[in-house]
């Protein structure tokens, strides 16, 4: 070890130049994998509907009814259309849907009516559907029941002095929210204005995504209400398999056949919208995978050139080594181990470096802290690097015939 | 001497073609990544209305309280109405309009038209001389016809086209809403990007301009919803659009021009003042907490620049500085194993200076055949940037020649900073020591 170390004395430059590109490549490699995995950590989400069953739409008219019986006429009527479509199994209409971006309202809900600040959780986000939500959206329910047929109700949370409907089904993140370490079901939530409407949890799921996800509300912080007609007015409906494109080509010819002056304005398979939602992770995951792809490539490419100068400068040296009896396997492993050294010092030198990008990257980008098992991966990817990037050149050099000892250049 | 420095540099690139090949590709990729991300960046950090945005204000006030204030303390980005029809009625600044996003639909005048769904904006009189909004024919309207909530309406030259065909459609009449309205001007081809004026409801970027313009007042006469997003701390107490007017929900942006720092000053007391007598009055139960940002500061507030693009202009720069340190390794190996040439040159009287040219010229040479390469590839990549960016993001990316100019300028200019250091070593070479070995 102690000669290759003061060999490389020589060469400072060289060696503090490698050092350098080593730990760059090492501080941008770690955290690149780590914004990888965390955009595909929100990709894998459960979206906690039935993603590859479901069509929605949207559509806006002229002289849209105004009172809340014609509008409920109206929808009762594009349902029975939608709900007579082949291959169609149910169809309801919601305020929102998980990752459609949507129609989302947040509001407060409360403990206790009237409650203080502190009995309450904000940014809740209300999905609101019309009778038979859970089963047409795929819901599946940890703990409790389902909406009964009587609790749909005409409610808007926008038109504050009506009461909420009496039942409400919540997510698990909202529920340990509310109230952390006890049983959900039944517990009043009071919401409206001042606190004043109160409903009672009845159900609870695991999965439901927000309509997208942020900083103030979460993944998945929400609540299901029964309604009888959601603002918003996005029309779901639940297809057999396989008829599902069909179902999205003839769904606006349907709803134009119960009332031709309105404009679709929306018409998407669910899965698109899912997809859709994830492009812009999809892209930076892309544009990363190519950006760190290349680093190693031009590593490893800059390794190689530098060896094989030291190769090229040292054959002298090698001939001399190789005459006074170093095998060819000495003269490998001095060039490995040589290799291996100053990644070593690149690698130390680029941990402390990817901490300290990953703390700029927090304070600027609000991306979170950088696990440490992180580390450890971009090392190991570096050393083998490395090593396989001093292969050609070593062994270039462990062909060098003793004879060249004997040569004066 | 400088044509027979640049013919012994290609000679010697030549006689190394792997390692040429390899710095050459180095700098090319390097400077192809940073240029490419640059111009994305570029795109969307730039500034909608240079000439004017120092002058231009967004007032906030906070009528929400501390309980719904974020950590950061900051009170909400928008207005509720009470607020900005006080705002707008007090008449401080030297023009101001409060704004809010509508989704009409609109029945062209052909009969059998289907409606068109558009998307535009209830504002002020004000709006379209603040903003300098550029009119093909007519103009915006006057403030009589706002007081009076006249029903007139600006368009866009596409609903023009449209609803009327080619030719100038001022004074027709269209339908918006089952209503009639009176074309008063057509727009120019308008969408800046960001859309500073909406900044909350679009993100700061979407595809198609806004289509029409109504008066503010009249479509809030004429109850036409908000298209934009609502916020509330509190669920408003009466129903629909109207009880959406009497609640503290936010829907509603507001922008002022105030023309020197004095009027300036004048306005924040302004706010100050309104938000202590609202306390004053009990409405509010906290001390003023009011911002005045210029439009650019407000921008950046509101993150319009996607922290996606910033990330990915950092791991360009990341890479670019790689690739330099590598050229500076290779550089150094190149040089320094003409040790020998550079000895016999020295011995014969060539001075440092001479070394120094003779290198960096050769530095240069490498950095103009990166710059050469890193172009091609921007092209590459500026094209192929929407499968890695947002499409609305990707679409305002664009090669002029600016971008040209400066990926070639980065290539050289980096190169030669790479080579600095190697001509410093090469320049110390001593001849003796170089001749003796030989």
């Amino acid at each position: 070890m102690h000669p290759i170390i003061s060999a490389l004395k020589h060469h400072k430059t060289v060696v503090i130049l490698v050092v350098l590109e080593i730990a760059l490549t090492c501080a941008i490699v770690s955290n690149g994998i780590f914004i990888i995995g965390n955009h595909l950590a929100t990709m894998r989400m459960q979206t906690g509907v039935a993603d590859n069953e479901l069509v929605w739409a949207e559509s806006s008219g002229i002289g849209d009814a105004s009172t809340s019986a014609s509008q409920a006429s109206r929808a009762a009527a594009d349902l029975a259309a939608l709900r007579g479509m082949p291959g169609v199994k149910s169809a309801v209409i919601t305020n929102s849907l998980p990752l459609s971006s949507t129609g989302s309202w947040g509001t407060c809900i409360a403990r206790k009516a009237g409650g203080a600040d502190a009995e309450s959780v904000c940014t809740v986000v209300i999905y609101a559907g019309t009778a038979g939500v859970v089963n047409t959206l795929g819901i599946r329910l940890s703990q409790g029941r389902d909406f009964l047929p009587q609790e749909y109700q005409d409610y808007d949370p926008f038109q504050g002095e009506r009461a909420p409907p009496p039942s409400v089904i919540i997510t698990r993140s909202l529920a340990q929210k509310m109230w952390p370490g006890e049983d959900p079901l039944g517990k009043p939530i009071f919401l409206g204005d001042k606190n004043s409407g109160v409903t009672h949890v009845v159900g609870v799921t695991d999965h439901l995504l927000n309509p997208s996800i942020n900083k103030q509300s979460g993944a998945d912080l929400n609540m299901l209400l029964p309604v009888t007609l959601a603002t918003g007015n996005m029309y779901v409906l639940r297809t057999q398999p396989g008829v599902r494109d069909a179902t999205l080509r003839n769904l606006p010819k349907v709803l134009d056949g119960v009332d031709e002056q309105r404009i679709i304005t929306e018409n998407h398979s669910y899965s698109d919208t899912v997809s859709d939602y994830f492009h812009d992770d999809r892209a930076l995951i892309w544009l990363l995978l190519v950006v760190i792809g290349s680093l190693l490539a031009l590593t490893a490419l800059g390794v190689i050139g530098l060896s094989s100068f030291w190769v090229q400068q040292r054959t002298h040296q090698i001939g001399i080594r190789r005459a006074i009896g170093a095998t060819r396997g000495d003269i490998l492993r001095y060039f490995q181990t040589e290799n291996f050294l100053i990644v070593s010092a690149g690698i130390v030198l680029g941990l402390g470096l990817a901490v300290v990008l990953n703390l700029l990257l927090m304070k600027q980008y609000e991306l979170p802290r950088l696990p440490l098992t992180y580390l450890p991966i971009a090392a190991i990817v570096l050393w083998l690097l490395g090593q396989l990037a001093v292969l050609g050149p070593a062994l270039r050099a462990a062909a060098v015939p003793p004879v060249v000892a004997t040569r004066s250049v | 001497m400088f044509g027979y420095y640049l013919e012994l540099a290609l000679r010697s690139l030549r006689r190394s073609p792997g390692l040429t090949a390899l710095m050459v590709l180095a700098i090319g990729f390097g400077v192809a990544s940073s240029m490419t991300t640059w111009s994305v960046f570029r795109a969307v950090s730039g500034d909608p209305i240079p000439w004017k945005s120092s002058k231009l204000f967004v007032p906030q006030i906070d009528m929400w309280g501390p309980s719904a204030r974020g950590s950061d303390g900051e009170p909400p980005d928008a207005l509720d109405f009470a607020d900005a029809m006080a705002l707008m009625k007090a008449h401080r600044a030297s023009r101001q309009s409060a704004i809010y996003a509508v989704s009409p639909s609109v029945v062209p005048a052909a009969t059998g038209a289907f409606p068109l769904n558009v998307s535009g904006y209830g504002v002020y009189n004000e709006f379209f001389p603040m903003l300098d909004v550029p009119f093909l024919y007519g103009s915006g309207w006057s403030a009589a016809d706002d007081a009076s909530r006249a029903a007139v309406a600006v368009i866009s030259h596409t609903l023009s086209q449209q609803a009327f065909g080619d030719g100038n459609s001022v004074g027709k009449t269209i339908d918006i809403e089952g209503r009639d309205y009176r074309v008063v001007g057509v727009l120019a081809d308008w969408n800046p990007q960001p859309i500073f004026f909406d900044v909350r409801d679009t993100g700061g970027f979407s595809g198609d301009g806004p289509d029409v313009f109504l008066p503010f007042d009249r479509a809030i006469a004429v109850g036409m919803p908000n298209d934009g997003s609502t916020n509330c701390s509190v669920m408003p107490a009466a129903e629909g659009f109207v009880g959406l007017q009497q609640s503290s929900c936010i829907w509603i942006a507001l922008m002022v021009e105030l023309d020197d720092a004095a009027a300036v000053t004048g306005y924040r007391q302004f706010l100050d003042g309104y938000a202590a007598e609202q306390q004053h009055a009990g409405r509010f139960a906290w001390t003023p907490n009011n911002r005045l940002r210029d439009l650019p500061a407000f921008l950046t507030f509101e993150h319009v620049v996607p922290r996606d693009t910033k990330v990915s202009l950092l791991v360009a720069l990341g890479l670019l500085i790689v690739c330099l340190i590598n050229t500076v390794g290779l550089l150094l190996a190149k040089f320094l194993r003409r040790s020998g040439e550079i000895g016999v040159r020295r011995a014969l009287g060539a001075p440092r200076a001479a070394i120094y040219q003779q290198f960096l010229c050769e530095a240069g040479v490498v950095g103009a055949a990166g710059g050469v390469l890193g172009l091609l590839l921007t092209g590459v990549g500026v094209a192929g940037v929407g499968l890695v960016l947002p499409k609305r993001i990707a679409d305002l990316a664009h090669i002029d020649l600016s971008l040209l100019a400066l990926t070639m300028l980065v290539a050289i200019l980096a190169t030669l900073l790479a080579g600095l250091y190697p001509t410093f070593r090469a320049s110390r070479v001593q001849p003796a020591w170089q001749l003796k070995s030989n």
